[in-house]
């Protein structure tokens, strides 16, 4: 099968609905979505305005979805979608939006912009107007269940690291334990030092745990290109994973989109609830900290600023657990500007930061964060994503400002954890 | 004529001093908004004018008009004025009936030919000649017959001026004003329901001492017609101010309010009443708690209602809301099935991709 | 004779509000069934606070701009609180309009005066030439800006002009400028269900939407 325009088209009449149709009927243009855009406000390029970015599918609803745009369509004067616009729009979805849902929250009317370019992503897809990235990304994810492709080999010598760092067993494909843990590719390659600091930290709260061979990505690449197909298959081998072993609940690790692909968007892409509970790691972390489950000891006396993740936070609902958290491991701990549910986007999520076409863009975007940081002079950045955590290394050292420490809030956890009590 | 007395010897003869004439002359300048230096001269007119014949027909009205000319303060100068004309036909005030009284106006006319004054009050009707005849001659007959050797013509009342009450819908009577019967001769209207008696007798004067007013795009004089009574309206600062009577006996029409909201129509109404008022002056309905019904306009009997506020709609217009929300809800059931059905043709059309096929193969 | 500007308020107050009326109720009504009929797909996952309520809750706290936000745009905020309430005021409480609203409806409340109302919709109309202005000045707001966005613009100040003037007789017959006011509301009304018009009542779905899913994640909306 190969992909067409006339797929893309269909696959956008399909994402319209009522919140949809409610949405363009509200516009009244007033650009405020601009003033809320890191991509916008970083190049002051107005074709990056969001709401604009949504205009392809805009053009369906008024065509397909609305009794007055049929009729002008049926006197020719329907503004239709050619190839050239998918290929102009491309650039517009998928390189410079993140969908971090700043825009979402600004809108006067209330349009959940960010949303619709998740919904508008499924006819880029379909159309063949993903990025080459990602469409090797879900290729690999698909076929060797991981972007990162195989990492069965990897992750098996992380845990045995892990294992031998901290003396204490982590078992695969254990049926009946608590929770099943998810990693993302990122923090099997990169920073695995979350595994150890699981493991001690599940150890002193009593909570048991596995990992299973046949889902432990937590990523998701069919939500980040848009396509609920991809999306589906790959929410499934976690879904299977852990009804296979009989868990009572999933962690979803320190991972934006994987938060929202597992938790939110999962029962929707295979069609019923869970039986189980989808569970971010900072949320289970907080949650074990009120009960008393988990101790910490010494304080991390950096001047360090905390980096919300956009699908985590604004998107996830989850802002004050990492604050409080925080304030038990640190004594400096300083909030930059907008810091919770506005804050701005690390410019990396959404696919962008795999875009090599979006290079440029997200090294402009930074710019924000960058000034933000060295507002607050700030030494350390901790976050609870890990590809946040990727997208600052990366454009910390780019932007020279390397000299500023970059940690996973898990991890850190972690370090200050009370073995003792 | 020339036996006729002059209108100095009159005034003697109902003892009215001379200053009381001046004073008069000074009202009618400033009714007439001419500059004040011109009272002298229309004294002088007055006095010197020659008693012009009028002659006054009556077609399909109620005697308002001729009620409010003559039953004011007796004698008034207003009074007296009509008494400087010579009216020479009239047939609900003259003695003579029928055929007498035909025989007067027909004498009148051969007189005066091309120099007399008509004044009609009441409107003509054109579907039955029948519906009004005085002495068996048609109200439409005997207008263009009179009118023919006439030097103006006064409509006086908005029936005249305008259709007036039997013009109203649904017009039985296929009533018409002056002015749509007879259109080669100047014609001054002086609508009203009644008219003012002063600005009757005003615009005479002017008439026989200045000619023909100047007449706005209805053919009113501009002196008496150029303001809205709500222009000129003493309740017009509790309009500013947003108090309202909201109805006939609340607070706010004891307290004086403005009667906008009882359907008082002063702002579409061109008129004196509410600076030159009736009664000689004593009030005008709005003072006596009343809102205007606009009658100095045409058509005022069909303009939405009494006591509709201006702002009001004044059609029936809850059925088209019914009909439009009907209407609205199935339109939009049907938009919405239209919408959801595409959306089941694409969902059909719908095939499952893995993620080798997110690319262009050709 | 008739009096052709007492003709045309007659007009616009009888066919011409009937026919305005009717096409108002008619689209509005057909454009938020259209809405509602398209539907959403139940949402699957357990939701972790109340949809529901922070939808209804958005409703509302979606009037309250973002922190900060108003220095990014301050001619957009400020201008459009002005002119949004500027229109209200001045439609809300002048008298005429009151009996107008309690003769459709039937219920009224205190009039303001005369000052107040002027007052605002002078401030209405400044704030939409000032939003004008940035329409045409602003990269954004140019780039948005379609034949809709102006002839809306248009609609909305033209009753605002038209009533001051037929008010307060700057110029024209008093009868002729109340017609062309309750026209240039009428065309409003028109208009009203093939513009961008629809925002003033499908903001409050659009917001509702926004509001249950943000909040059905527990997140802010």
């Amino acid at each position: 099968m190969t992909a067409t325009l006339e797929r893309g088209l269909n696959a956008l009449r399909e994402q319209i609905d009522a919140p949809v149709a409610s949405f363009f009927t509200s516009c009244v243009s007033c650009g405020l979505c601009a003033e809320a855009c890191i991509f916008y406000k970083e190049t002051g390029d107005p074709e990056l305005t969001p709401i604009h970015k949504l205009d392809l599918m805009r053009r369906v609803w008024s065509n397909e979805y609305t009794l007055f745009g049929r009729a002008k369509s049926m006197l020719g004067m329907g503004h239709k979608i050619t190839e050239g616009d998918l290929t102009k729009w491309e650039r517009l979805v998928y390189d410079s939006c993140t969908m971090c849902g700043r825009c979402t929250l600004v809108c006067p009317v209330g349009n959940d912009i960010a949303m619709m370019i998740r919904k508008m992503r499924e006819g880029m897809s379909s159309s063949g107007h993903a990025p080459a990235e990602l469409v090797g990304a879900a290729e690999r994810h698909s076929d060797y269940g991981s972007p990162m492709g195989k990492l069965h080999t990897m992750l098996a010598a992380k845990i045995k690291a892990a294992e031998k760092e901290t003396g204490i067993p982590i078992e695969m494909d254990k049926a009946g334990v608590d929770y099943l843990v998810l990693l993302s590719a990122q923090e099997i390659v990169e920073y695995s030092d979350v595994l150890p600091a699981l493991a001690r930290i599940f150890k002193k709260a009593g909570v048991t745990w596995t990992i299973s061979n046949e889902g432990f990505e937590a990523t998701n690449v069919g939500v980040q290109i848009g396509n609920r197909d991809i999306a589906r298959n790959l929410v499934s081998m976690v879904v299977g994973a852990a009804e296979k072993l009989g868990v009572k609940g999933i962690i979803s690790p320190e991972c934006g989109h994987a938060y929202q692909a597992l938790r939110w968007e999962g029962p929707n892409l295979i069609g019923r609830s869970y039986d189980f509970e989808v569970v971010h790691i900072i949320e289970l972390l907080d949650r074990l900290a009120a009960q008393g489950k988990l101790k910490t000891k010494g304080k991390d006396h950096t001047r360090l600023t905390f980096h919300d993740p956009c699908q985590i936070n604004r998107r996830g609902g989850i802002n004050k657990e990492p604050r409080r958290l925080l304030d038990m491991v640190a004594d400096n701990f300083i909030e930059t500007e907008d810091a919770g549910t506005m804050n701005w986007c690390c410019g990396g999520g959404g696919g962008v930061g795999a875009n090599d076409r979006a290079a440029d863009l997200r090294f402009k975007a930074f710019n924000r964060k960058k000034r933000q940081f060295e507002g607050v002079g700030a030494e350390k950045v901790v976050t609870m994503c890990a590809y946040c955590h990727h997208t600052l290394d990366e454009q910390l050292e780019l932007h020279n400002m390397d000299s500023i420490e970059t940690q996973g809030l898990t991890e850190m956890i972690g370090e200050y954890l009370d073995d003792e009590a | 004529m020339a036996d006729q007395p002059m209108l100095p010897e009159l005034m003697k003869a109902h003892g009215i001093s001379r200053r009381s004439f001046l004073k008069y002359c000074a009202t009618l300048t400033s009714a007439m908004a001419l500059p004040p230096m011109l009272a002298p001269k229309i004294a002088h007119a007055l006095e010197s004018a020659r008693r012009p014949s009028v002659i006054w027909l009556s077609f399909q009205e109620c005697t308002g008009c001729t009620e409010s000319i003559t039953r004011s303060y007796a004698p008034t100068i207003e009074d007296l004025i009509f008494n400087a004309i010579s009216l020479d036909y009239h047939h609900t005030l003259q003695a003579a009936s029928g055929h007498a009284a035909e025989a007067a106006r027909k004498q009148a006319m051969e007189a005066n030919w091309g120099e007399y004054l008509v004044v009609v009050d009441g409107s003509i009707p054109t579907k039955n000649e029948g519906y009004s005849c005085i002495a068996g001659i048609s109200n439409v007959e005997m207008l263009k017959e009179t009118a023919e050797g006439a030097a103006a013509i006064v409509a006086v009342g908005t029936c005249a001026a305008y259709g007036g009450i039997p013009h109203a819908d649904p017009n039985p009577t296929g009533a018409v004003a002056v002015g749509d019967i007879v259109t080669d001769k100047p014609i001054i209207n002086v609508p009203g329901c009644p008219p003012i008696p002063i600005v009757m007798t005003s615009v005479l004067a002017h008439f026989l001492t200045f000619g023909l007013p100047e007449l706005d795009d209805l053919g009113r004089p501009k002196a008496f017609y150029g303001e809205t009574i709500h222009d000129r309206c003493y309740r017009r600062p509790f309009y500013d101010k947003g108090k309202f009577a909201e109805s006939f006996d609340d607070e706010g029409a004891k307290q004086g309010w403005c009667l906008y909201k009882l359907g008082c129509k002063g702002p579409t109404t061109r008129s004196v009443c509410a600076t030159v008022k009736w009664n000689d002056g004593t009030s005008f309905p709005i003072q006596s708690g009343h809102p205007c019904l606009g009658c100095t306009e045409p058509d005022f009997w069909d303009n939405g209602g009494f006591y509709k506020p201006l702002s009001t709609p004044a059609g029936d217009y809850r059925k088209f809301a019914a009909a439009a929300v009907a209407g609205g809800a199935a339109l939009g059931v049907a938009g919405g099935a239209i919408g959801r059905a595409n959306k089941a043709r694409a969902a059909r059309a719908h095939e499952t991709v893995d993620a080798h096929d997110l690319e262009k193969k050709s | 004779m008739n009096n052709p500007y007492f003709d045309l308020l007659m007009w616009a107050r009888g066919p011409g509000f009937d026919i305005a009326l009717t096409i108002l109720i008619g689209g509005l009504l057909l454009r938020v069934v259209e809405i509602v009929v398209l539907s959403r797909k139940k949402d699957l996952a357990k939701p972790k606070g109340s949809p529901v309520l922070q939808g209804l809750k958005t409703i509302f706290t979606r009037s309250v701009p973002r922190k900060g936000l108003i220095k990014e745009a301050p001619v957009t905020y400020i201008g459009g609180y002005i002119f949004h309430i500027g229109f209200a005021i001045a439609f809300l409480f002048l008298g005429a309009h009151i009996a107008l609203i309690d003769d459709l409806i039937g219920i009224q409340w205190p009039e303001a005066n005369k000052a107040l109302i002027e007052t605002a919709a002078a401030l209405a109309v400044v704030a939409l030439i000032a939003l004008a202005w940035t329409r045409i000045t602003n990269p954004v707001r140019r780039a948005l800006t379609t034949f809709d966005d102006w002839l809306v613009w248009l609609l909305s100040i033209l009753p605002l002009v038209t009533g001051y003037i037929a008010v307060n007789r700057i110029f024209g017959d008093g009868t002729l400028m109340m017609a062309i006011h309750m026209l240039s509301a009428e065309a409003l009304m028109v208009a009203f269900p093939f513009t961008k018009l629809m925002h003033a009542v499908t903001f409050a779905m659009a917001r509702y939407y926004n509001g249950s899913i943000q909040g059905r994640k527990g997140a802010e909306s």
